[in-house]
């Protein structure tokens, strides 16, 4: 499968990276390429083989459900650009 | 052209755990603005989401009630998005394999009849926090409590029909959690929001046509409203060249219509895969079995039962098992008083009035099943007349005190003495001789007359039958 240029403008919008305009051939190549090495994987028949979802061959653990996280508003809004009245204050996001 | 009007509904309720579902912060409702919001809610590097037990333990329970497969294996998927109230910038979601898959439920329809609802699939995820547009001089404010709050969204088949069986449905839903006791189901709070896919075809049509989704509705009435409305568009769209596209629309109650939602978020593209931080959640029998042990008789069984095992007829029964708490009153009373039919005209009646007029809640009645049981049994035994019992119910709402206390205090026990009775016809009798001469000619209407004197002259105390059995000796004399 291979990416242009207007692809990558897409993609990067969507991760929220800017990207400079000299760079986006180079990112569609590399993309184009990993994307093939997958085409290649998706081509294997898996037929009777589970999704595998991790890694490791394990299950969740299950935290008991108790509330014991103390308030640390203050900590967490010390490095914050803007708050108010308790709030995170950020650009407005509906006209 | 007739059209089809096809629905499905995605109900958001809020799961009733103590904390989060991956972090250890507080859910209470009203706490001041991120004050209960702690690293991992706030998507701080280096965290990982730790599941609550209980989270998944409701997410079962649910599943059991609406005779679902609970999923032996789920896994826990991100789906990506970027909004100030997701800090994380994805919303840890249950994707390809949920927790509870395919069930069912019955609602009953205008007509009576019975129609079964599919439900797709039924999984875990974490709400966003809130965003609050005002007063920010050009800002928006981000309150982070409610990220992390554990939801089940509940994703039905489009199998509705109309604006009135989809509330039917969601009405079933919010009745089943309440019940098994997953959510407190407050609609004010946010704790249970619906999404509606509303779509409509042509008649004999087997696609569907283009759904639009209305997002984030809160209360019935709205729901039926905005469904309405948007069917209403959408026809009215087709009929005139126009077409429907695919998009979310917000309902405006104000105004009492949909309309597209715009926001500067356009990326519909939510690249949903496995989250990595998060093992595949695996439920073997021993948890199952715990966690469904103790579910309570469900409301279509509860209703069943009332009709034959109290005799009720269908619509006192759906009426008395509208919650748990309703049909436990109920059932003290009838027990108590072993006169079911009584106990629901009373329970449904009376108590009902009562308990809407004070807008409380059933709970916190003033009159216990017990005492309205006390009540009955004086009915029953002749101590106060059905008519003054009201005005016993009355006493012992504002009150507190019980019927007997009432009655006693208020000087309502019925007049059964004879002669007292007699007594009073006989001045009656004497005092109104041309009344007694009509009667005596022939014109039956008067004795109804003769009858509301009595009444009168006893302060409603007079017992009916007696009066009626005496006055007819007296004045055929």
């Amino acid at each position: 499968m291979s990416l242009d240029c207007t692809d990558i403008d897409k993609i990067a919008h969507l991760a929220r990276l800017a990207i400079a305009p000299d760079d986006r051939t180079r990112y569609a190549t590399d993309l184009s390429r990993i994307l093939d090495l997958v085409a290649q994987m998706a081509a294997v028949d898996t037929t009777g083989v589970t999704p595998m979802a991790h890694p490791l061959h394990m299950a969740q653990r299950l935290r008991p459900d108790l509330a014991s996280e103390p308030n640390q508003r203050e900590r967490f809004q010390s490095i914050a650009p803007l708050t108010e009245g308790g709030l995170y204050l950020v650009p407005k996001v509906i006209d | 052209m007739q059209w089809e009007t096809v629905i499905g509904l995605e109900i958001h309720t809020q799961l009733a755990t103590q904390s989060k579902i991956f972090s250890a912060a507080p859910t209470a409702f009203g706490a001041e603005p991120n004050t209960q919001a702690c690293a991992i809610d706030l998507g701080l590097p280096g965290v990982l989401p730790m599941l609550n037990a209980e989270a998944v333990r409701l997410a079962v329970r649910f599943g059991q009630a609406i005779n679902a497969d609970i999923a032996p294996r789920s896994v826990f998927a991100r789906k990506n998005y970027f909004y100030p109230d997701l800090p994380k910038g994805y919303q840890i979601s249950q994707y390809e394999l949920p927790i509870v898959g395919t069930g069912r439920v019955e609602i009953v329809l205008d007509d009576g009849t019975i129609k079964t609802i599919g439900v797709t699939r039924a999984h875990l995820e974490e709400d966003a926090g809130k965003s609050l547009h005002e007063d920010f001089h050009g800002f928006t404010g981000i309150d982070l409590n409610r990220a992390g709050t554990p939801l089940l969204e509940i994703v039905s088949e489009p199998d509705l029909r109309s604006p009135a069986e989809a509330v039917a449905y969601a009405k079933k839903i919010h009745q089943i959690v309440r019940y098994i006791g997953i959510s407190d189901g407050n609609m004010q709070e946010g704790s249970f929001r619906m999404d509606a896919n509303v779509s409509v075809r042509p008649v004999g049509q087997k696609t569907f046509g283009t759904r639009a989704e209305i997002k984030n509705v809160n209360s019935f009435r709205f729901l039926e409203k905005a469904i309405a409305f948007e069917v209403e568009r959408q026809i009215e769209l087709i009929e005139s060249g126009g077409t429907v596209i695919q998009e979310t629309r917000l309902y405006d109650a104000v105004k009492d219509e949909t309309r597209s939602m715009r926001t500067k978020e356009e990326a519909n593209d939510y690249r949903y895969f496995p989250d990595p931080d998060l093992l595949p959640l695996e439920i073997d029998d021993a948890f199952l079995s715990a966690a469904t042990a103790d579910l309570p008789e469900l409301p279509d069984a509860k209703r069943t039962r009332f009709q034959s095992e109290y005799g009720l007829s269908e619509y006192d029964a759906n009426l008395l098992t509208a919650s748990r708490e309703l049909a436990d009153y109920y059932e003290a009373v009838a027990r108590a008083c072993n006169e079911p039919k009584l106990a629901a005209n009373w329970v449904s009646g009376e108590l009902m009035a009562a308990l809407n007029k004070s807008e409380g809640e059933i709970s916190a009645s003033p009159v216990s099943a017990h005492a309205l049981a006390g009540l009955i049994a004086r009915i029953q035994d002749g101590t106060v007349s059905g008519k003054l019992a009201k005005q016993v119910f009355e006493g012992m709402w504002s009150s507190g005190d019980t019927a007997d206390a009432v009655i006693e205090a208020q000087g309502l026990k019925q007049i059964t003495d004879s002669s007292a009775i007699e007594a009073m016809i006989d001045a009656i009798i004497a005092a109104n001789p041309a009344q007694v001469e009509q009667y005596r000619a022939g014109k039956d209407k008067v004795f109804g007359f003769f009858v509301g004197q009595v009444m009168k002259q006893s302060g409603s105390k007079a017992n009916p039958a007696q009066v009626n059995e005496l006055l007819q000796r007296k004045l055929s004399a």
